[in-house]
């Protein structure tokens, strides 16, 4: 590790700290407030597109039907995103006149993207079309992302609204939100931002591929595409999808370092902004900063252990005449480093953005058990945009009822009371992940189809496949990316997970929030525990950890701390 | 449920159109007009005004006069930019393992004259299999090796290196780096074209 190293990191973080404010107001005042910012500029725009899609902007939804809005436009998007991958060889765009999309993995690659997963099990640059590129699949990084932003609010005003006993049980608009949101957030920060891209080497065009003669009289093609307009939203959206196979890695999507930084500031930005957005809604500044802090105590004791293990160098090369004061370079590149290497690593996995800069299948054994654990824990260390919110405030519910047991009180948060079926939902919420990643990983392990994609042997390929389903039921969509995971078993299973792990759990979410929403405030008292201290976020943070520890910890244990300890004694497979 | 079934399809229709193409357009437009070198991939053309490659893409190098890349995991043979990748062996990877220890042995052999260990990008595969770039010591470690190849004595051969150099963005961020393809033209342009050399398992020169 280098000072320098640690300065990158720090700024990283402060940059983070200084868009929250500021980002968490705007994105208050266009999701709750009557007028929402610039109305000369975005206004004629907003009601032009509701009156397109037949949205009447002062309507409320409960609960349930804000919930089957979400579904049926996520179940529609994901059939138009199916259907443009097989016909791509018709359709415009396409001049390598790529074949259809297999149905398998077009399957996998539709419900990869509508669940704001970006899971690749196909490569870019070989595989998609521009038009699907642009059409299939950077459309639902805006709306997969506006969707769960959407969903987000909606569990927050069911937590913060003080309804009157008479009022309708209404927890917002989706389709206001959705647009809203894509309008005044993801449009106009997209745009320059990817020009700021192009201008540091970030392609933009839609060109065939060039073919060209090297220096050394090689021949060389190079991949094009309208790049820059994806990588943003990739990374605003914690999408995670990348244009090419490498993603982040790939020059042409991460030239220097300074598009690093920007791209990473692009992934944490929403996330964090929204635990302001958070505190305004709960009328309580404090509120959001709490949770701000449990995630930043989390994003801390997570890069920490990355960055060590990685400066520490390859486990088989010690003993080699090679020279490791860089660290483990397998899979990084030069530009980078181990200090952006890791950092990166965990920022994606933190959020369920799950873009990559370097292979984390190459990582030391506990490098790559920080990626492994951040998603086990269920994406809420900033989480994706969204999700990280919506999940975070469910093991806000669990804090809040563990610490009402422990002192014998009804739980309470923000005035209303915590019960029985609150806390039900809660824990399904918490239940559905580990269930889906643990059973189809030990599925995978037993079924000859299972261990015939592994690219590493021992206790590696166990990390690779437990791995694959972790970062699906997170919606994260990086990997150890050794496994092949494009086969018919690996398709069709982690498609599945992404949506069980998308959908079961934004139905439980939006329960708790048409739940919540219409009980009565009791005012706080002496005995009421209080939601927005330090004290708060340490529970928080334990919950977390607790409840991620208890699932996950056998099976990391046969993964990457005994091939840690097997590494150690120069063992290889 | 027919009208939220009406609204969710007319509302697919709309925000395709506005963020999977007006979008995407938009921005290959405005692209296009302010950075067209960049838009078009940063393509780079030799002294005769062929291209010969991009400055941001790696390209294989075998040639003993010429510095030479990272392994790469893109493609078959390494460096195809149709195909990046990353190797993904892992931290306990015999395959791994192997192929460091073969590299070691060619470049030890390569480079008699040179310096100390092997720096470690020079065994590693890159995350992309396209790293354009080498580390400042992986560049000094071949400067003997480049000399003897070129006949030139090995300080003006730092000059260039130095010259081409580049430091962390801002002075912050990053690593320390120097891109291979522009040293070696910058190379050519100060001291000619070297001679070409039999090819060495497909990734040198096949012309």
């Amino acid at each position: 590790m280098s000072v320098n190293g640690w300065v990158q990191i720090l700024m990283f973080f402060l940059v983070i700290l200084a868009v929250t404010k500021p980002l968490g107001i705007y994105m208050f005042r266009v999701f709750e407030r009557d007028q929402q910012p610039l109305p000369r500029f975005f206004g004629p725009i907003e009601r032009g597109i509701y009156r397109l899609c037949g949205v009447d902007p002062r309507e409320q939804q409960t609960w349930t039907q804000y919930t089957l809005a979400v579904l049926l436009f996520s179940a529609i998007t994901l059939l138009v995103t199916y259907a443009i991958e097989r016909l791509q060889h018709g359709l415009p765009l396409n001049p390598q006149h790529f074949d259809p999309v297999p149905p398998d993995l077009a399957f996998n690659t539709a419900a990869s993207f509508t669940t704001n997963t970006n899971w690749q099990a196909y490569s870019g640059e070989s595989t998609m079309s521009y038009l699907t590129q642009m059409a299939g699949l950077a459309w639902h990084n805006f709306i997969s992302a506006a969707a769960g932003i959407a969903v987000a609010i909606a569990l927050a005003r069911g937590l913060t609204y003080h309804l009157r006993p008479d009022d309708a049980k209404t927890i917002g608009n989706f389709w206001v939100d959705l647009i809203r949101c894509t309008v005044y957030v993801l449009l106009p920060i997209c745009i320059p931002v990817a020009l700021v891209l192009v201008s540091q080497g970030i392609i933009q065009n839609f060109s065939p591929y060039v073919d060209l003669t090297t220096l050394e009289g090689a021949k060389q093609t190079l991949a094009m595409g309208p790049v820059a307009s994806q990588e943003v939203i990739k990374e605003f959206g914690t999408n995670g999808g990348g244009f090419f196979n490498a993603n982040s890695a790939h020059p042409f999507e991460n030239p220097n370092p300074l598009t690093n930084f920007i791209e990473m500031v692009l992934i944490f930005a929403i996330s964090a902004a929204l635990t302001y957005t958070y505190g305004r809604m709960a009328r309580d500044q404090k509120q959001g900063w709490a949770l701000f802090a449990a995630m930043a105590l989390m994003f801390f004791l997570g890069v920490a252990p990355a960055y060590y293990f990685e400066s520490t160098g390859n486990p088989v090369m010690h003993g080699l005449a090679v020279d490791q004061a860089a660290g483990n370079m397998e899979g990084k590149e030069v530009r980078f480093g181990v200090a952006n290497s890791a950092l990166w690593a965990t920022v994606t996995t933190d959020t369920s953005c799950g873009a990559v800069n370097s292979m984390h299948d190459s990582y030391t054994p506990l490098g790559g058990l920080v990626p492994l654990a951040n998603i086990q824990l269920s994406e809420v260390i900033f989480g994706g945009v969204g999700s990280g919110l919506y999940g975070m405030l469910v093991y806000v519910l669990l804090a809040v009822f563990i610490a009402g047991l422990m002192v014998g009180r009804t739980p309470e948060y923000l005035g209303k009371k915590i019960e029985a079926r609150e806390i039900k939902l809660a824990m399904l919420y918490v239940l559905i992940f580990p269930l889906v990643i643990l059973y189809f990983s030990a599925w995978s392990v037993v079924a000859p189809y299972g261990v015939s994609s592994l690219n590493n042997a021992g206790p590696h390929g166990l990390s690779e496949i437990l791995y694959a389903y972790s970062e699906a039921a997170g919606n994260n969509g990086s990997a150890f990316a050794g496994l092949n995971a494009n086969t018919p078993w690996y398709n069709v299973s982690i498609g599945l997970t992404m949506l069980i792990g998308r959908f079961l759990m934004i139905v439980p979410a939006l329960a708790i929030a048409g739940s919540l929403v219409g009980k009565k405030v009791v005012p706080a008292s002496l005995g009421t525990f209080p939601t927005n201290g330090a004290l708060f976020a340490v529970l928080l943070v334990s919950v977390v950890i607790i409840v991620g520890a208890l699932t996950f910890f056998p099976a990391l244990a046969l993964g990457p701390i005994v091939e840690h300890f097997l590494a150690q004694a120069g063992k290889v497979f | 449920m027919r009208k939220a079934l009406l609204i969710a399809l007319r509302t697919t229709a709309v925000t395709l159109i506005l963020t999977g193409v007006i979008y995407p357009y938009v921005v290959t437009g405005l692209a296009q007009l302010l950075f067209p070198w960049r838009a078009n991939g940063s393509l780079v053309t030799d002294d005769q005004g062929q291209v010969i490659g991009s400055e941001l893409i790696g390209q294989g190098f075998a040639n003993p006069a010429y510095f030479q890349p990272r392994p790469s995991a893109a493609g078959d043979k390494g460096y195809d930019a149709t195909s990046s990748s990353g190797s993904n062996l892992g931290p306990t990877s015999q395959k791994l393992q192997e192929r460091a220890t073969q590299d070691l042995q060619r470049l030890q052999e390569e480079n008699p004259g040179a310096p100390g260990l092997v720096p470690v990008e020079l065994v590693t595969t890159s995350a992309s299999g396209l790293d354009p770039h080498l580390s400042p010591q992986a560049v000094l470690w071949q400067i003997p090796r480049v000399a003897n190849a070129r006949k030139i004595a090995p300080e003006r051969i730092s000059a260039v290196v130095e010259a081409v150099s580049e430091g962390r963005d801002i002075g912050i961020l990053g690593e320390p780096r120097v891109n291979v393809l522009v040293l070696n033209l910058a190379l050519d342009r100060q001291f000619g074209r070297p001679a070409p050399v039999q090819a060495r398992d497909g990734k040198g020169p096949t012309e």
